[in-house]
């Protein structure tokens, strides 16, 4: 018979495994899935994981595009993480990131059409500084009132959204184009636009910051006292009081980085590939990039892989409908998958099966 | 040299795309082809051609594309895997599509209600929906007994406002003291939020629903509600014919069909126009029985004038809605005011968002 037996110690090997085995698990369940809608299973697994990267046709300008997609959530996800590591759930970077996006926003159309070397500086402190405002709402709420962060910042997204539209129909609208929701496109204000700084490469100063992030995240978690801290406080949060480490402080320091760093996300999109304040601007990296934490298991170095293979599925997803007519609905439940494999292998992480002999007294 | 390779760029541009055996056209939808609304009508339209030109065409869509980056990058590939021809199906995606069109001179882009030209090969279409509205206006004008109208309406655009001052006009010609209540529920196809939207207006009165959006939920509230409705884009009959009076219809096919020809015969231009129920593009699913016989003809009688050329749905004396004279007596609405339109006419009382 079968019997499951908790490990004394989480298994390390599991861990590493567990992410690839659930790519692959996902790609076979897939796979079965689009033969189910009638296409070839091989081909739809090659054009959603390989024909973005490898293909002739469409490979170079998809791999920048991979990193102009994974960028925002790779930014968002590693700011999540350690949070997350720390037992702090801020569920809303989406509404950071918006928040972030207008306050960046607002200091480029304030300063139209003045040139200035030091207004995109001035946009990245205020994109950062704004996600770090709206994440301090829960962050004192809950130092403060005991409420619960992850309620808390979820709600604040659907208020940042009321506060995008209001932008985009009201004080940042485009003054030129009558009666049309949608503010100034930086994209073509030289002094806000967070253009390619390497043309054809897809690398702008999100992919620069997001790699940043990534460093720093690295060296905080294992080097800094800070990282200690919040890996104490996540696994022992009585001992980690004991050691002197105030739960206070660590709600406000997780909170705050996770929402400057949605804030600089949602900053970077909305001067470079988003380009414009409109009511449809937030596309639901904050959410997606929750998947992309877990997927990296909170680490910052398989957070950018995470990010990376989620930005494929995106931008395959795409080709598959494309070129074989997959509905759109179909590369959702593929994504979703991943996430269900991942959660469901996670199982052998913390327990072994025991195939044993005979039934037992 | 930049000036020589810009030249160079436009006269390919200008010449028409080459001919070949099986042309590629691809679409971009702003929703689900599901929606049995905006975008599936785009979709019936895509098969309409698909049906036309047979293996001559190879069609492709991608649904659900997001303004931006996403519909960038989508439109990017399809130009990148040879497509000849792309209909971007919705008003957001202007800057996108100039963007991608500048960079393939040798793709003809198509853009739905869009408003931005800068490159030779985007051209523009839309569809005269304010003459259908006019007529639902009259038909609701007619029909309510709480003299209260439900509008839910999508996005404060010209397009939207446009509609709910033409529905507004003709059922307030037949019916004085009708009102309006408008929702906005800032999305084109969220079949929860328009169920909501639909329920607070009946909740405030309304027994006619009118939606600018295109899902089939608020048809279904207003009929368990046992009140009437108007349906969206196709014919939506089927999901409340107890509550379904008639509903304006989007028939993009014989237009597509005339520009995937024009393409193939390497005759295709930017254009830009704005088609109504004379050119086919705005119809109307069945009137239903549940409309009186004598408003019935009202609502033909009115279609046809339309039709003729003899009856224009914005005539004067109209006022805005803050008193101000908008066109004088006699005086019809020039397409310029109505394109950019951002303000109510006289008499309804809620306010525009902004």
């Amino acid at each position: 018979m079968i019997r499951l037996e908790k490990r004394k110690e989480p298994s390390k090997f599991w861990r590493i495994a567990n992410p690839f085995l659930a790519v692959a698990l996902t790609m076979i369940a897939g796979g079965i899935m689009f033969a189910m809608l009638g296409k070839d299973p091989i081909t739809a697994i090659r054009l959603i994981f390989f024909d973005p990267i490898f293909s002739e046709t469409f490979g170079s300008y998809s791999r920048p595009q991979l990193l102009i997609k994974s960028a925002p959530l790779i930014l968002i996800a590693v700011g999540l993480a350690i949070g997350f590591k720390a037992n702090i759930w801020n569920i809303g970077a989406e509404g950071q990131y918006i928040i972030g996006a207008l306050f960046g926003a607002g200091v480029a159309l304030a300063f139209f059409p003045q040139p200035g070397w030091y207004i995109f500086p001035l946009m990245v402190i205020a994109g950062a500084f704004g996600g770090f405002l709206w994440a301090m709402i829960p962050a004192i709420l809950k130092t403060r009132f005991n409420t619960n962060e992850i309620l808390v910042s979820l709600l604040l997204v659907y208020v940042a959204e009321k506060i995008l539209a209001a932008m985009a129909l009201g004080l940042m609208r485009n003054p030129d184009i009558a009666g049309f929701p949608g503010s100034r496109d930086l994209r073509r204000y030289e002094a806000a636009y967070n253009a390619e700084l390497i043309s054809g490469t897809g690398i702008h100063w999100g992919v620069v910051a997001a790699l940043i992030a990534v460093i720093f995240a690295y060296a905080m978690m294992t080097r800094h006292m800070l990282g200690y801290h919040v890996q104490l406080a996540g696994q022992a949060p009585r001992a980690a009081r004991f050691g002197g480490v105030s739960p206070a402080r660590l709600v406000v320091i997780c909170l705050g980085i996770s929402g400057a760093l949605a804030g600089l996300a949602g900053m970077f999109e909305v001067s470079g590939p988003g380009g414009q304040v409109r009511i449809e601007f937030a596309s639901g990296y904050g959410f997606t990039a929750i998947i992309v934490a877990f997927l990296g298991r909170l680490n910052p170095i398989g957070i950018v892989l995470a990010g990376l293979l989620l930005g494929l599925t995106y931008i395959g997803g795409e080709l598959g409908q494309m070129m074989l007519q997959l509905p759109g609905a179909a590369i959702q439940v593929f994504q979703g998958m991943l996430l269900f494999f991942l959660l469901a292998l996670d199982f052998q992480t913390n327990y072994r099966i025991r195939l044993t002999q005979g039934a037992r007294a | 040299m930049k000036k020589l390779l810009a030249t160079a760029a436009l006269s390919m541009a200008l010449s028409a795309p080459v001919l070949a055996d099986t042309t590629k056209v691809g679409f971009i939808y702003i929703g689900p082809v599901g929606d049995h609304g905006w975008t599936y009508t785009h979709d019936q339209a895509r098969l309409a051609v698909e049906a036309e030109f047979g293996d001559a065409v190879e069609t492709s869509y991608v649904e659900n594309v997001a303004y931006g980056a996403d519909a960038e990058r989508v439109m990017t590939q399809m130009a990148l895997s040879g497509t000849d021809l792309i209909f971007a199906t919705s008003f957001g995606y202007g800057p996108d599509v100039n963007t991608v069109a500048t960079r393939f001179p040798n793709v003809a882009f198509e853009h739905a209600t869009g408003y931005i030209q800068e490159s030779p090969n985007v051209g523009l279409y839309n569809a005269r929906f304010y003459e259908g509205r006019a007529v639902i206006g009259h038909i609701a004008g007619k029909m309510t007994e709480t003299n209260k109208v439900g509008y839910i309406a999508s996005f404060p655009i010209p397009e939207v406002i446009m509609g709910i001052n033409s529905a507004y006009l003709h059922a307030k010609a037949v019916n004085p003291d009708v009102e309006f209540n408008v929702v906005w529920v800032y999305s084109w196809y969220d079949p929860a939020q328009e169920a909501a939207a639909a329920e607070a207006l009946i909740e405030q009165g309304a027994d006619i629903i009118m939606q600018h959006t295109d899902s089939t939920a608020p048809l279904t509230v207003a009929q368990d509600a046992g009140i009437y409705a108007f349906g969206q884009a196709s014919d939506m009959s089927a999901f409340a014919p107890q509550a379904h009076l008639t509903g304006i219809l989007d028939v993009w096919a014989p237009y597509y069909i005339e520009r995937v020809r024009a393409v193939k015969e390497g005759t295709w231009e930017a254009g830009d126009v704005w088609h109504g129920i004379v050119d086919g593009m705005v119809g109307f699913a069945p009137m239903s029985d549940l409309i009186p016989e004598d408003v019935r003809a009202e609502a033909e009688g009115m279609i046809a004038a339309i039709a003729a050329g003899e009856y224009h749905p914005f005539t004067g004396p109209i006022n805005k809605q803050d008193g101000t004279p908008w066109l004088a007596e006699g005086e019809t609405a020039p397409d310029g005011d109505l394109l950019t339109m951002d303000f109510y006419v006289e008499g309804i009382t809620a306010d525009i968002p902004n």
